[in-house]
C-alpha cells in the first residue's frame, strides 16, 4: 500500500509505502496515515468496480482502508473559495 | 447624590459608546484589514524569495495529470485531456451517478463547479471550492490543476454532499460566464457524438 499526498509545485508525493500484512510495517503507515489527518489532509481511497467504474473513498482512519487498497491520496481539506470575487468572472 | 451621579456617569459613557461606536468598529476593521495585508505582502516576497520555476510547475502538472489519470475511468481522462474539464454525473437525485442523472457537475481546474441540468444545459448553480495546502511548500497554497480537478472528483464522488456543504453558493456567472459554460456543453456534446459516448443524447438541447 502507498500513502501519496498531493502538494502544491510537486504533484504527489509518497508519504510511506508497506505490506499492510506485516505487523512492522503496517504500524508505519498507520503512524503516516495519522499524521496526514493531524495535518489537516482529507484520505481518499481511489478504486475500481467490477464494471470498471471507477470511484473514491473517503476515509478517517485507517482502519475504514479496504486491506487491499493499493493506494490511499491525502489532499487539503475543503474549503470554500472565492466568497468576495463577484469581479473575477472568465470567458474564454 | 452620589448615586445619582453615578448613574448619569454610566448612562453618558454608553451613549457616547454608542455614538462612538460604528467608527470605532471601523477603525478595528481597516487595522485588521491593514495587518492582512502587511501579513500577505510579506508572504508575496516570500514567495518572490523562493521564486516562480515554470519547469518545477510544468513536472508537478505532469505528475497530477498521471495520478489523475490513473484514477479515474479512461474515458473521463479522454474528456479531461480534450476539454479541459471533467463531467460527474450528481449522485443525490434519480439515476445517481449515472447517464441520465438528473443533473451533473462541470469540474474545472481551480474554478468553481457548476452545476447543471444534463436534458437541458440549464445552468444550476456554481459550488466555490478549494483545497488550499496551508504548509505551502514552495511559497503557494495551490494544488497543480489536474491535482486540483483529482480532489474535487474524489470529494463529489465519495461525499458530495458533504463536499457542496464545504462549498460556497453562487448563482451562475460568478465566476464563470455562463455563456463559456454552454459553449463548453456544445463542446461536450460534439465530443461526445464523435467518440461514442453514453451521454450523448442527454444533452442534446444543450448544443
Amino acid at each position: 500500500m502507498k500513502l501519496l499526498r498531493m502538494k502544491p509545485g510537486h504533484g504527489e508525493i509518497l508519504v510511506a509505502e508497506g505490506d499492510v500484512e506485516i505487523q512492522e510495517e503496517e504500524e508505519r503507515l498507520i503512524e503516516a496515515f495519522r499524521k496526514e489527518l493531524d495535518a489537516g489532509m482529507w484520505a481518499a481511497v481511489p478504486s475500481e468496480r467490477r464494471d470498471g467504474r471507477r470511484e473514491a473513498e473517503l476515509v478517517k482512519s485507517f482502519a475504514e482502508v479496504p486491506r487491499d487498497a493499493e493506494r490511499v491520496i491525502f489532499f487539503p481539506r475543503a474549503a470554500g473559495g472565492a466568497q468576495g470575487s463577484a469581479g473575477t468572472r472568465t470567458a474564454r | 447624590m452620589l448615586l445619582g451621579l453615578g448613574t448619569a456617569a454610566i448612562v453618558l459613557v454608553v451613549l457616547l459608546w454608542e455614538l462612538a461606536r460604528p467608527d470605532a468598529l471601523c477603525a478595528y476593521a481597516a487595522v485588521r484589514e491593514r495587518v492582512r495585508s502587511l501579513l500577505e505582502r510579506a508572504r508575496s516576497r516570500e514567495t518572490a524569495q523562493l521564486g516562480y520555476d515554470p519547469g518545477r510547475e510544468r513536472r508537478a502538472e505532469q505528475r497530477a495529470r498521471e495520478l489523475l489519470r490513473s484514477c479515474i475511468e479512461e474515458r473521463d481522462w479522454a474528456m479531461y485531456r480534450d476539454l479541459g474539464f471533467l463531467r460527474v454525473w450528481g449522485g443525490l437525485g434519480e439515476r445517481a451517478h449515472a447517464a441520465g442523472a438528473s443533473y451533473a457537475y462541470l469540474i474545472y481546474p481551480h474554478r468553481p463547479i457548476v452545476a447543471y441540468v444534463p436534458q437541458t444545459g440549464a445552468l444550476l448553480n456554481e459550488y466555490c471550492v478549494a483545497f488550499p495546502d496551508r504548509s505551502r511548500p514552495y511559497g503557494s497554497a495551490r494544488l497543480p490543476d489536474s491535482d486540483d480537478v483529482l480532489a474535487k472528483w474524489m470529494a463529489l464522488k465519495a461525499d458530495e454532499r458533504r463536499l457542496i456543504e464545504q462549498a460556497n453558493m453562487h448563482l451562475p456567472g460568478r465566476q464563470i460566464d455562463p455563456e463559456r459554460v454552454r459553449r463548453d456543453l456544445a463542446r461536450l456534446v460534439r465530443w461526445e457524438r464523435e467518440t461514442g459516448g453514453d451521454g450523448a443524447t442527454d444533452i442534446v438541447r444543450a448544443a
